[in-house]
């Protein structure tokens, strides 16, 4: 570094020589310019522990006099490079001004080739019935770095196969390798330190301690973080081979915090969701809750057919009895937090153009210091940019419950919520028309007059705003159930036949076309394409008076921030 | 062999050790002048007691050799965190005795070691680490230490002045690598004795806790006393430039009388010490082989010629017999002076049962933290002992190199060397038994290999 300060360095990385940012190590270093060095116990979010060796690295620095200080110059007069006879570990060795690397020099080599077959001495030969066949990082660096025989003659170690950690991690001890990644999450990210080893050497083995389980809200990641099939989820155990599973990236709906997640389907059937690596949201973990989620696509109270008068009938058919109801009524719209943001807008529309009184409430809990944030909604701030709602919701429905005994509403429709489960008597609904649309059945659905059934986040696609007004997008994963239509088509429709010249087309492109044209909205000049995977930051401060439940939360930060290396 | 006189001990570590008179009680260790150097400690600045150790060349006694003053300096001062200081009391380099015979003969002089060092690093508490099995001795070092506070000499405002050093006595529970610095670190904040990378946790910068600290070894912090008493240009004219002091070698194996001896550093040879200290190799058996410096350094044939540049720039040619002992000597030689333990060997050792027996201790000892050393450690240890049970392939020593080979210089500390280097010496010293062992009798029933 020329003044000491500069945020970047060249160094030497196989010959070339190439920028990095200052302070990084050498595997980010690499990795920034295309070089793989394989790597298992390091993992970017947690603390460096040094302990697998898989990415050694030779490295040299520039010589200088010890004396004087001065550089040493080879015959070329370019200064001289000190290798380190021993290679060093990438991971734990940060960049400096000029320094040297090689990541495949014959050294380099005979390192990988050598840990790679300690690794596989004591391993089981699992591949066949192992979960993570197909994405385990044994198997790839095996095939890519590692020697292709065996020199192993011996009798392999013996260790317990199937121990339970905790209520949704299993452990087959033979496979792991020793890396502590899931020791070091527990540490680190969750404060709950349950996980260590036991014995020594090689028959080091992982393990709960005494009376302890690994049952926070965080453990999958365990699953996740593990480099092989050591850890693995109990719910997905055995049930499905990865090479056959879809992936498609989505938002978790569980709180605000608003977790980017990867979704896994195969022909049209959610097996499992994961952490969708997000620096300024989620890091790389998701709540354990968060991944059960996909479960109520499939839950017994799932809303499947369109009913009027608690008769099945077909979607347009319940459509058009919407517009027949509502047509010159008084109507109520009980909004959503767990509306997208355009259907949010859509919403609006409508509620404008039939003039209707609009209601929103929210869902809160506590927050858990982590990934699961106060807000248990995945989009109230997209019911203010959207526009549908300019207050901050409370936890019921007070000002419907005013207006209902205002005979002020003849007719509700209501956006998945359940209005007795949020300050509303059955009393005050005698005499009022309920229309229902959502995907769940509950004591408000079953009142309705009009079902209209609708999908989950999983099975269509839009946006959510984050509890740091972080736009984020989510795609459709797997279709819905046969004749279902995706929330925007129904509210467009519904809008098409109260409004001549309302949205025809209800794609995404056209509505945020439309968003970005309300004055003020901070969604403006920007398209739907132009939201990207780890989402657009928008400017939330307008709202800045609203008293958000977040309050300091608005980022996750880890438990104990990676301080000490164990 | 030229017939010398032979060479006479010189004791100061060991000085009263033996004497039937001498008991590990404050008393005894007073009238024997003891804690006069705290005293005169305290009437020094702490960085001329600093510059004293640095000038006496003291090298550490732990096993890598390293000069104690320069260590003390590499200490963060700056990081305004508190300073600890360490003694390295777990001893379990096999071969290794003693530091045991200090603190259990003459506590105090460890004690008073301690806290010069202490006072002289500005630690305001500092630790004895010493392994689980030496239950007696931590006894008589937690009496010594109530001693020692009884009269001020530790403890709250030591002889009245302003410095104030807690000592306590931490047993390990019985893990060679709490040996290591770091392990030992680890272990002593409670945790398992996983050895740290090295960088960023030197201890001088970050150990305990985060903080600075300074670890030495027993003998090394008992030296510390000493050079105060005469000074550190006088400390360093004992012994030989570069190897100052006296050192106390453990000789054990094959001899009429093993046992620890204390010399001024090159003052005599390996064959001096086996023959004439040491009364000879058993009778009508001949000498095969040495490991100069604990199990970890590597061995040295008795029929070898060592032959090489010393420092100094003279030539040398050396047998078995003539390697100086000092800490250059056995290094010079290709090995190490290490932890001072001499394994001496002779023709009724079966080498690869010998390595058998070294490759089961480090295969029992890798805290399994790091991959080359956890699987390296077990492998070698699974292959010699198939060996030694009548299933030696040809391929075995080889294959035994190759894995020494992938451990050395691959790990987080330094045990992986330890692991290694004794296999790579047995192997390229006496590679003719273990290739014998493959031929073996034909008639031996073979393990089924799977
Ligand atoms: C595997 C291993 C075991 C060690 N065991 C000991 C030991 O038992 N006693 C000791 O003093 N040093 C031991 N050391 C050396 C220590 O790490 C450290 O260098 C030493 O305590 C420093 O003290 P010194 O500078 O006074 O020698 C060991 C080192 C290694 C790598
Ligand atoms: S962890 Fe990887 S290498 Fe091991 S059995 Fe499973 S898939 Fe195979
Ligand atoms: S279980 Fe997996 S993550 Fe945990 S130490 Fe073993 S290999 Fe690493
Ligand atoms: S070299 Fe061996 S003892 Fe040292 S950290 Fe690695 S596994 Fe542990
Ligand atoms: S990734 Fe660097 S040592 Fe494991």
């Amino acid at each position: 570094m020329k003044n000491g300060k500069s945020s970047s360095v060249v160094i030497n990385l196989d010959g070339q020589d190439v920028e990095v940012p200052a302070g990084i190590n050498l595997v980010e270093a690499a990795s920034l310019h295309g070089t793989e060095v394989p790597h298992y116990c390091y993992h970017p979010k947690l603390s460096v522990a040094g302990n697998c060796r898989m990415c050694l690295v030779e490295m040299g620095t520039p010589m200088r006099d010890r004396a004087t200080g001065e550089a040493i110059l080879d015959e070329h007069g370019k200064q001289k490079i000190g290798w380190i006879p021993k290679p060093v570990i990438g991971c734990g060795t940060n960049v400096s001004q000029g320094m040297h690397v090689k990541t495949s020099s014959p050294m380099v080599k005979d390192s990988r080739e050598g840990i790679m077959e300690f690794l596989l001495v004591n391993h089981p030969l699992d591949c066949p019935i192992c979960d993570q066949a197909g994405e385990c990082r044994l198997q790839e660096f095996a095939t890519d770095y590692g020697r292709g025989y065996s020199r192993y003659v011996e009798r392999k170690n013996v260790k317990p196969k199937r121990t339970r950690l905790g209520p949704r991690v299993t452990l087959d001890d033979e496979r792991c390798i020793l890396c502590s990644r899931c020791i070091r999450f527990c540490q680190e990210v969750v404060d709950d330190d349950v996980l260590g080893f036991v014995d020594r050497g090689s028959f080091s083995t992982l393990t709960c301690f005494p009376g302890k389980e690994l049952s926070n809200n965080y453990s999958l990641n365990t699953v996740d973080l593990c480099p092989v099939g050591a850890l693995t989820s109990t719910d997905f155990r055995f049930k499905m081979r990865v090479w056959f599973l879809k992936e498609s990236s989505s938002i978790c709906t569980e709180s605000s915090a608003g977790s980017n997640i990867t979704v896994s389907s195969r022909e049209g059937v959610i097996h499992r969701i994961t952490p969708r690596r997000n620096d300024e949201v989620n890091d790389s973990w998701m709540s354990d809750s968060g991944r059960e989620l996909y479960k109520n696509v499939t839950s017994e109270d799932r809303l499947m057919k369109a009913k009027v008068d608690q008769e099945e009938c077909t979607l347009s058919h319940a459509i058009e009895t919407v517009k027949d109801t509502v047509d010159g009524k008084k109507l109520g719209i009980v909004g959503s937090c767990h509306s997208s943001l355009e259907e949010q807008f859509l919403l609006n529309k409508l509620a404008k153009i039939t003039k209707a009184k609009k209601f929103l409430r929210g869902h809160f809990g506590e927050d858990d210091g982590i990934l699961v944030s106060s807000d248990r909604t995945p989009n109230l701030r997209g019911s203010l940019v959207s526009g549908f709602s300019s207050r901050y919701p409370t936890d019921n429905l007070e000002s419907l419950s005013k207006s209902l005994d205002k005979n002020e509403l003849d007719v509700l429709l209501v956006i998945g919520e359940d209005l007795l489960a949020s300050g509303i008597d059955l009393n005050q609904l005698n005499g009022v028309t309920l229309i229902f649309a959502g995907t769940h059945q509950n004591e408000t659905s079953k009142l309705a007059k009009i079902l209209i059934p609708t999908l989950t986040s999983f099975e269509k696609t839009g946006c959510f705003i984050n509890r740091n007004f972080r736009v984020q997008s989510f795609k459709q994963a797997i279709p819905g159930p046969a004749g279902l239509l995706p929330d925007l088509q129904i509210l467009s429709a519904l809008i098409k036949s109260l409004e001549k010249d309302g949205i025809h087309r209800p794609d995404l492109s056209s509505i945020w076309k439309e968003m970005g044209k309300s004055s003020g909205s901070p969604l403006k000049g920007i398209s739907f394409s132009d939201v990207p995977e780890d989402g657009l930051l928008i400017d939330g401060s307008k709202w800045s008076h609203l008293e958000f439940v977040e309050k300091k939360a608005l980022n996750y930060t880890p438990a104990r921030k990676a301080q000490k290396s164990k | 062999m030229i017939k010398k006189k032979t060479p006479k001990e010189r004791r100061i570590i060991l000085k009263h050790a033996d004497d039937p008179s001498y008991s590990n009680k404050i008393s005894c260790y007073l009238k024997n002048d003891g804690y006069s150097m705290l005293k005169k400690a305290f009437k020094m600045k702490p960085e001329q007691i600093g510059e004293e150790v640095l000038k006496s060349g003291v090298r550490g006694r732990g096993g890598a050799g390293f000069p104690a003053g320069m260590k003390w300096k590499f200490l963060d001062r700056k990081s305004g965190k508190p300073i600890y200081l360490i003694c390295n009391a777990d001893e379990s380099e096999p071969g290794t005795f003693k530091d045991r015979q200090i603190i259990y003969k003459d506590p105090h002089q460890l004690i008073e070691g301690m806290m010069i060092a202490a006072y002289a690093i500005q630690a305001k508490q500092a630790f004895i680490y010493i392994r689980a099995e030496f239950f007696e001795g931590a006894r008589i070092l937690e009496n010594a230490i109530a001693e020692a506070k009884s009269k001020n000499f530790c403890g709250e405002n030591i002889l009245g002045s302003k410095f104030s050093c807690d000592l306590i006595v931490h047993r390990g529970a019985g893990a060679y690598i709490c040996g290591e610095e770091t392990g030992l670190i680890e272990s002593l904040e409670g945790k398992r004795p996983n050895p740290r990378i090295k960088p960023p946790y030197f201890p001088a910068v970050l150990g305990l806790y985060q903080c600075p600290t300074i670890v030495n070894n027993v003998e090394t912090l008992c030296n510390v006393k000493h050079i105060l008493e005469i000074g550190g240009e006088e400390f360093s004219k004992i012994g030989k430039p570069n190897n100052t002091g006296t050192r106390i070698w453990c000789v054990s194996g094959h001899v009429q009388k093993p046992g620890y001896y204390e010399f001024e550093c090159g003052a005599l040879t390996l064959g001096e010490m086996i023959y004439d200290v040491c009364g000879g190799l058993l009778p009508g058996r001949t000498l095969k082989a040495v490991i100069p410096g604990g199990s970890s350094s590597k061995i040295l044939r008795a029929d070898e010629r060592f032959t090489g540049k010393l420092k100094d720039g003279t030539d040398f040619d050396w047998g078995i017999e003539d390697i100086p002992l000092d800490f250059d000597g056995p290094a010079s030689a290709g090995s190490m002076s290490g932890s001072g333990g001499i394994i001496v060997m002779d023709n009724s050792v079966d080498m690869v049962e010998a390595m058998a027996n070294i490759n089961a201790f480090y295969a029992h000892e890798s805290c399994g933290q790091c991959t080359p050393c956890r699987e390296g450690s077990l492998w070698m240890r699974k292959i010699t002992k198939r060996m030694c049970s009548g299933d030696a392939r040809e391929e075995d020593a080889d294959l035994l190199l190759s894995v020494a080979n992938q451990i050395e210089g691959r790990t987080i500390c330094a045990f992986g060397e330890a692991a290694a280097w004794p296999t790579q010496s047995f192997i390229a010293k006496f590679r003719d038994e273990f290739e014998e062992k493959a031929k073996g009798d034909s008639n031996k029933p073979t393990l089924q290999l799977i």
